[in-house]
């Protein structure tokens, strides 16, 4: 191993000090100066903090020139990874400022410096080369997640998610944990490369089958693939909204991207066919089995829910299912098309939490027949809400349409004349007329249904209908001119040669 | 200029929505007046560009990166559409100038909807025709569900769920057609240029087509459409019947025909007699026709009988598609033009003039009441819009079915008994429920409905008026549309299907 560089190792890793720097300033002047005040004014000043120390982070990352390998090779920092963490970045700012209008804690520093370690455990799986960065930050990342979840100490269901989500996220760890540990024997090292190169020297092996299959329970468990499932729906229903909107989007930005990263780089050589004719064992025919899951099982079990947030989480794990396509394809393209849907996909999830957080105040519960008559109490909430739904949906000009379609593309363009690819896209394609089913009962629900007798209409705060109307200007305007970031996405993958 | 009723549509809706005023005349007038201006410009569009050959109004890169463009173009086809889109859309508006609850979203969503089916007939890029198409799913949904009738969440959910089946096999289609040309573009000129392996347009055809046939009535995928129809608003239903049922047949011949004209070939061996795609679509086609035709005799409720009329008559136009001779195509889009006219006039007459003011639909009830002398003018607009559906000489059914039954004589002999068949019963059932409702004539008192109906309105007339000079206008001058729709078809575009069957 070479001589680590401090000076170099501090300068691309800034960003990460940063965020930090940012968490122990929020939580020192929540408990040093405003422990007696207000819970806005204190939500409000932590989120402003944490959100400043972001907004410097992804200044910094712009800035950056440095790229390359750190401390031999555990660590990179190319343009893509650079990209992928100003996502997630902002993606921490907006579910910090959906954070100020809650009521559901007093530990105001705690929650914000929660929410920025878990975005530091991001930023450093999305660089990690190596498998033990790769699952320390993973751990960082969930342990985080997992008191997030459970922040909201009076309401039980708050806590019944946050021991659902410890308990699954345990085992899939320890599932994790073993597939790395039998890549290490296998490999002789914990290095991405150097794995694939020991996979590609030998024939598929019993052993290697396990580690895939290990590998991909532990983060199916994170981006929510059926059947690794079962937290999603709780935790989406009993953690505090900015808490569940962090794990909806940021998480799984993050995860989806080092899984793509992990299958592609780490077991290189080990893709296998899934077509019935030329069947070769390997990861692809694996995932194609959960991808297909996913979408049937999400879409199907969607449609019965009743609660708005589990239907989103039910909805998640349909799109993870989409998601997981790209992995099947991966290809450059692919990868872009990914990164492109799950940007937008979380853009879109994040604004209906934001709704929820107004219309859960006043009504009560996340019930989709509670916001009857919705679109007469809140019109602009509810405008939002429809571009938010009809996006998930897959509705043109909207982000979520685009996405979908360059994600089938992508997924052809590898190989035009694969029957199995264009069955899967056939597939996908009819469960998304599927969901259309269960995205529109919620909008029967808030445009169709006739309000309450004797019902106000629902405010909220200025900034939450900023926040929820950036959003959703960014699902139209990502939707009507996707070049914007394709372009980018495509240029930055190119660089960094993946 | 056109690309200006799109615009403007959308612009109307936009502002619709954002209309602080509550009064529900300015929301009406300003509709009125955004339909008005489009329908001027789809006008002057088609005044300026006589000869009907394609001209390109905007082509600007959209989406660099997949070779996608914001391509407006038309043709005589499109520029045909247009107008008759024009004129539903001021008649929609004229003819639910009564609805009073929730007006101003209303008429944004009915414009949205107007701006996108313009939208589908401009677009000469397939991905932005795919987009417009889609985003007409969404308006009638909401315009069905909030301001229908008769079980309308059913009706609404069960529509949509038929359109975005039919959308999603067309998208299959386009994504199979977009990689397999060699993904550099989606221009419609460049793919119908294309020669996909006759393997592909075999699968591919099949698909595309029935997508966009979904939309258009196609037996057996036709069940959204009469439930639909019921329980939508009248302008709703007009739009339904009269442009949106024809966006399907549209993308049928500009898409699927165009892109995969070999699926229309023979299959070089025979199932049932079948020998091509072409056969068992012609044959769904007249099954249609007779299908539709005999449901419609027997129903009791009366928008249901015009409901089933559509069947039949989107039928003439799918099996003037199949017959692939000039005569039968150029019948097929006049016969679009023609039920897009009728479809409104007598989803008018049923909707607005009948059930707005008696409240029910049951042909038996509609008896008694004596409709002919209470609202004579509905009754006058019935007999004229059922004449010429059934297709008498001087309104624009008649000249449609004489060019499609012609090209169907030359092209399959044997269909045109059954064709017989479905118009004779088209003559059936329109007499029967225009004796039924309007000239029931017990000699019997007859019993007044229980509170007096108001007299037929000003806008209602003007729209009656206005369709009904419509329809003959085509009847009389079909030439006025032929002129501009046969150098269309005779577009290097439709060389493919040119040269595979016709």
């Amino acid at each position: 191993m070479n001589a680590i560089d401090l000076g170099q190792l501090l300068r691309l890793l800034w960003p990460e000090i940063t965020i930090l720097i940012a968490a122990l300033v929020a939580l020192s002047v929540d408990l040093a100066g405003l422990r007696h005040r207000s819970l806005r004014l204190r939500f409000l000043s932590a989120s402003f903090i944490g959100s400043i120390g972001c907004a410097i982070a992804i200044d910094e990352l712009l800035h950056v020139s440095t790229q390359g390998a750190l401390l031999g090779n555990i660590f990179v920092a190319t343009p893509l990874t650079h990209l992928v963490q100003i996502a997630l970045l902002v993606i921490t700012i907006l579910t910090l400022l959906l954070a100020v209008d809650s009521d559901f804690t007093d530990h105001v520093g705690e929650f914000v410096l929660l929410v920025l370690l878990a975005t530091t455990g991001m930023l450093f799986l999305v660089a990690a080369q190596d498998l033990l960065i790769i699952f320390v930050s993973l751990e960082l990342l969930s342990l985080s997640a997992y008191i997030l979840a459970g922040f909201d100490k009076l309401r039980p269901r708050s806590s019944e998610a946050a021991l659902k989500y410890f308990l699954f996220g345990g085992m899939s760890a320890a599932f994790l944990l073993f597939g790395f540990s039998l890549l290490y024997g296998l490999a002789n090292s914990t290095n991405l490369p150097q794995i694939a190169a020991a996979v590609q020297a030998q024939p598929l092996n019993p052993i290697l089958i396990l580690a895939i299959v290990t590998t991909v329970i532990g983060f199916g468990f994170k981006i929510a693939a059926a059947p690794f499932h079962f937290w999603a729906p709780d935790v989406y229903q009993g953690a505090p909204i900015p808490s569940a909107a962090l794990i909806a989007s940021g998480s799984k930005v993050a995860s989806f991207f080092i899984f793509f990263q992990l299958m592609v780089l780490g077991f290189a050589g080990a893709e296998g066919v899934a077509s019935l004719a030329h069947f070769r064992s390997g990861w692809v025919p694996v995932l194609v089995v959960v991808s297909v899951v996913s979408m049937v099982l999400g879409n199907l079990v969607a449609i019965t829910q009743t609660s708005l947030r589990r239907l989103l989480a039910y909805s998640a794990v349909a799109h993870a299912g989409y998601m997981l396509l790209a992995y099947v394809a991966h290809s450059q393209q692919s990868l872009a098309a990914l990164l492109y849907y799950v940007a937008t996909y979380s853009l879109a999830t994040l604004g209906i939490l934001g709704i929820l957080v107004a219309t859960e105040k006043q009504l009560g519960n996340d019930s989709i027949a509670g916001m009857a008559g919705l679109s007469r109490r809140a019109p602009f909430l509810s405008a939002c809400l429809f571009v938010f739904i009809l996006s998930l949906a897959g509705i043109p000009p909207l982000s979520g349409f685009f996405a979908k379609f360059f994600l089938f593309l992508s997924l052809l363009t590898v190989n035009p004349g694969s029957k199995l690819l264009l069955w899967l896209i056939i597939l996908a394609i009819g469960m998304s007329a599927v969901s259309l089913y269960y995205y529109l009962r919620v909008l029967k629900s808030a445009f169709v249904a006739d309000p309450p007798a004797e019902s106000t209409p629902i405010q909220s705060s200025l900034l939450l209908r900023l926040l929820v109307g950036v959003l959703a200007g960014g699902v139209i305007v990502l939707g009507c001119a996707p070049d914007v970031i394709l372009n980018q996405i495509l240029k930055v993958i190119q660089a960094s040669g993946l | 200029m056109l690309a200006w009723t799109i615009y403007l549509s959308f612009l109307g809706a936009l502002a619709l929505f954002l209309l602080p005023s509550r009064s529900a005349t300015l929301a009406r007038l300003l509709a009125l007046f955004v339909s008005i201006a489009t329908f001027v410009l789809a006008l002057l569009g088609f005044l300026q560009h006589r000869s009907g050959e394609m001209f390109t109004i905007v082509s600007v890169p959209w989406i660099r990166s997949l070779g996608i463009n914001y391509s407006l173009k038309a043709d005589g086809i499109s520029l045909t559409l247009l107008l008759l889109t024009g004129v539903i859309g001021i008649c929609g508006i004229l003819f639910s100038w009564n609805i009073d609850v929730r007006v101003k979203e209303f008429f944004a969503f009915y414009l949205l909807l107007i701006g996108a089916v313009y939208g589908v007939f401009l677009s000469f890029d397939l991905f932005l025709l795919f987009v417009f198409y889609e985003i007409v799913v969404i308006p009638k949904y909401f315009l069905i569900a909030i301001w229908g009738s008769t079980r309308r969440e059913y009706g609404a959910m069960k529509l949509v769920i038929y359109s975005f089946v039919g959308s999603a096999m067309v998208l299959v289609g386009l994504i199979a057609a977009y990689v397999l040309s060699g993904s550099k573009s989606l221009s419609l000129d460049y793919l119908a240029g294309y020669h996909f392996s006759p393997t592909v347009q075999m699968w591919a055809f099949p698909l595309v087509f029935t997508g966009f046939g979904i939309l258009a009535g196609l037996w057996p995928f036709h069940t959204w459409a009469p439930t639909g129809h019921v329980a939508a608003p009248t302008a709703a239903s007009m739009l339904l019947a009269g442009v949106v049922m024809k966006l399907g047949a549209y993308g049928c011949l500009r898409v699927a025909m165009t892109l995969f004209p070999l699926g229309l070939g023979p299959w070089g061996f025979h199932i049932l007699g079948f020998g091509s795609w072409r056969d068992v679509f012609a044959v769904l086609a007249v099954i249609g026709i007779v299908y539709g035709a005999l449901v419609a005799l027997v129903q009791k409720d009366f928008k249901f009988v015009i409901g089933y009329s559509s069947i039949s008559h989107m039928g003439f136009i799918l099996l003037g598609l199949m017959t692939l001779n000039q005569i039968g195509l150029s019948g097929a889009v006049i016969q679009m033009v023609s039920h897009g006219i009728l479809a409104g006039l007598l989803f008018g007459v049923v909707g607005r003039m009948v059930y707005s003011r008696t409240h029910t639909r049951d042909l038996a009830a509609l008896g008694p009441m004596h409709l002919n002398k209470i609202i004579p003018f509905a009754a006058f607009t019935f007999v004229i819009a059922g004449m010429a559906s059934m297709g008498l000489p001087g309104f624009s059914g008649f000249a449609a079915e004489l060019m499609i039954g012609i090209g169907v004589w030359r092209s399959y002999p044997t269909l045109i008994f059954f064709v017989g068949i479905g118009l004779v019963a088209g003559v059936a059932y329109i007499w029967r429920a225009m004796q039924q409702a309007f000239f029931a004539g017990s000699p019997g008192p007859a019993t007044p409905p229980e509170h007096p109906l108001p007299p037929i309105t000003l806008p209602e007339r003007l729209a009656a008026i206005l369709l009904m000079v419509s329809s003959v206008i085509v009847g009389i001058f079909p030439q006025l549309f032929l002129h501009v729709i046969h150098p269309a078809l005779n577009s290097p575009m439709f060389d493919g299907l040119r040269k595979g069957g016709w």
